[in-house]
């Protein structure tokens, strides 16, 4: 039984951290949302592991734990490949934001050095 | 202007203070009538004073993107600025500015030049793994081209309209990338490819990277780039 006590004290800290990012606008609530559905998951499952036993059993796992532990790699595999995808693209935006801002440097010293000339009219 | 055409130089700096003012001096020497645009990719050094004070306009990046975030921003420029031709230089003094009017001549006939260093002229020779991987890579990229090409790494070219408007868009960042894949992409987007012979000189300041290790390394990463360009979209 102390085995459970452990994992659902776990999960609570988790839950109430990302409660309180999400207060805190640390954390996109497109994210909070995805961590909040992962919680209420697990939260219970923790306290009842033999609740998976039966769909364990479906799909040819001996026992629920070793169902949820693999379908916990899955998902965070996933996780990862998404965060991949989006720090590239993120990585691509700030890339053409910083060429943006290089062209409009030289416009602007550009313009300078014409304004210069001028007053030396 | 070159031929009647408006020709800017696009040269990405990187921490090179000690050659870029010569190098500079020399394309404005040579060809007085073009455009040099240095694009500084975030150099801790006076490569940026250095570069003014030779007279180039200079393109200040916030940070380092590398050189194909560097060269992309040449193109851009080039595209915002309305220029006929750009010309991709590197800032080593590896190039000849004296082969820049061949390049561009070539543009008649073709969108895309690379200036080409084992197709007679000069005598720069690598060896080893290197040498392979570059051998190999010419022949794909000749047959993926339909013309010959005998230096698919090198950064000397010159682009046209066409040229400059599909790498103003589009220009990778990963290393080698910004060699095998623009040659790739810019053949599946129906631009013609073809190349000059020029001599390489051997580099004013700093130094290239020859080891064995790194030759292994240079070779496993060519042919990954060439697979992924090959079958990306």
């Amino acid at each position: 039984m102390t085995l459970n006590v452990t994992t659902m004290i776990c999960g609570l800290i988790l839950l109430v951290g990302i409660l309180e990012l999400l207060r805190r606008r640390q954390l996109r609530e497109k994210y909070g949302m995805l961590w909040i559905g992962v919680a209420l998951i697990i939260v219970p499952l923790s306290i009842f592991p033999s609740l998976m036993d039966r769909v364990a059993g479906f799909v040819g796992v001996a026992s629920g734990v070793s169902l949820v532990l693999f379908a916990a790699i899955v998902f965070l595999l996933l996780v990862c490949l998404h965060l991949s995808w989006e720090v590239s693209r993120l990585e691509e935006e700030t890339r053409t934001l910083a060429e943006e801002i290089a062209l409009i440097k030289i416009k602007i010293d550009a313009d300078e050095t014409v304004g210069a000339h001028d007053d030396q009219r | 202007m070159i031929s009647g055409k408006r020709v800017l130089v696009v040269i990405p700096a990187f921490n090179e203070a000690g050659a870029i003012a010569g190098v500079i001096g020399e394309v404005r020497g040579e060809l007085p009538g073009v455009d040099v645009l240095v694009v500084d990719d975030g150099s801790a050094d006076t490569t940026v004073v250095e570069a003014r004070k030779a007279g180039a306009l200079v393109a200040r990046l916030p940070y380092n993107l590398g050189v194909g975030g560097a060269r992309r921003l040449g193109f851009r420029y080039g595209q915002d600025n309305d220029y006929d031709v750009v010309v991709q230089f590197d800032a080593d003094g590896q190039h000849d500015p004296r082969y820049i009017p061949q390049l561009i001549e070539a543009l008649d006939t073709a969108d895309v030049v690379i200036g080409a260093r084992f197709a007679g002229e000069g005598d720069y020779r690598v060896r080893g793994p290197r040498a392979w991987a570059m051998t190999v890579l010419s022949g794909v990229l000749s047959r993926v081209a339909k013309a010959r090409l005998t230096d698919t790494t090198s950064g000397f070219r010159a682009a046209n309209r066409k040229g400059i408007d599909l790498y103003a868009q589009w220009f990778p960042v990963e290393y080698l990338g910004d060699t095998v894949e623009t040659i790739v992409q810019a053949v599946r987007g129906g631009l013609t490819v073809r190349q000059v012979p020029v001599a390489m000189r051997a580099r004013v300041a700093g130094k290239a990277s020859h080891s064995p290790v790194k030759a292994t390394v240079y070779l496993g990463r060519s042919f990954a780039v060439l697979l992924l360009a090959l079958v990306r979209r």
